[in-house]
């Protein structure tokens, strides 16, 4: 029988709090966004340089991944890389980084900046940090969508294209923040939730 | 020269992000990009823009810039010698 696609970890990212399979791992004192991504990226121990250079939503999609990463357990080399995914959506695309750039170009445009202005740039952190070369895709939505996630990711998965995925919302405007990713792949038995809808949906509203 | 290129260290840093390096961390000679800094054709252009808004100088062509940005020292040397050019 074919194993069930499961949740095997979940992170989420918001005000000013960092949960990971639920549990509170740590909160800032940070009053402003910039101030709070900076507080996770040091409290986590990293060094990736790249990090300071990325724009807000990509800093918090990210800091979410090394997260979930971590709290699933994920080792490198377990699948090919070719058969791992990423699959991300939110609400605002870009348009944060966008205004920021359109500021910018008042006095001097900047190319740091203007690199950023697509949503999937996020995606593409991601999957370089991680060694992800499968399928990978970025949606627009009003609002978290736990059908439209488990039917496009469980599809990916169902018919082989992928072994594994890094799913979920993230998203960024102004000074508010949400990032609520998910890890699945197939997994014969263990504790953790089946990739359904109504589980999604539970752990997007209750961690 | 020492004042420009202790200047243009500082500058760097704040135009490319580099948070987690000082100026004392960069040598007037290390290489700026592939196995020095580590810089990337963003960052390239990010120095063009550097040169622009602080020094109001503007590449002639792009073939200069290999040279131009090898190192923080031919940096000082092709701001020296342009703005005396253009004074």
């Amino acid at each position: 029988m074919t194993p069930p696609t499961r949740i095997i970890a979940h992170c989420r990212i918001s005000q000013g709090v960092v949960y990971q399979n639920g549990e509170a791992l740590f909160r800032s004192e940070e009053t402003d966004l910039a101030g709070f991504l900076l507080s996770v990226y040091r409290h986590l121990g990293l060094s990736y340089p790249k990090f300071y250079k990325m724009d807000r939503l990509s800093k918090l999609g990210w800091l979410a991944a090394e997260v979930l990463l971590v709290a699933a357990g994920f080792q490198p080399g377990t699948y090919p890389a070719e058969t791992l995914g990423v699959v991300l959506t939110n609400a605002s695309a870009s348009l944060d980084t966008d205004l920021a750039y359109l500021e910018s170009s008042k006095a001097q445009p900047s190319p740091a900046l203007f690199v950023y202005t697509l949503p999937n740039i996020v995606v593409g952190e991601i999957c370089i940090r991680n060694g992800f070369k499968g399928e990978n895709a970025f949606f627009v939505f009003e609002r978290f969508d736990a059908g439209f996630l488990q039917g496009y990711v469980g599809e990916l998965i169902e018919n082989g294209l992928l072994r594994a995925c890094l799913c979920g919302w993230v998203e960024l405007l102004d000074e508010r923040a949400e990032a609520v990713l998910f890890f699945v792949e197939k997994k014969q038995t263990g504790p953790e939730s089946r990739f359904t809808v109504e589980n999604l949906t539970k752990i997007y509203q209750h961690g | 020269m020492d004042k420009l290129m202790a200047d243009l260290k500082v500058q760097i840093i704040a135009q490319l992000n580099l948070q987690e390096l000082t100026p004392a961390d960069i040598g007037n000679d290390d290489p700026l990009f592939m196995e020095g800094l580590g810089l990337d054709s963003i960052d390239a252009l990010e120095l063009i823009v550097l040169l622009q808004q602080h020094y109001g100088l503007k590449l002639s062509s792009p073939e200069e810039g290999p040279k131009v940005f090898r190192s923080v020292r031919t940096m000082a040397e092709y701001i020296t010698t342009h703005q005396v050019a253009t004074a």
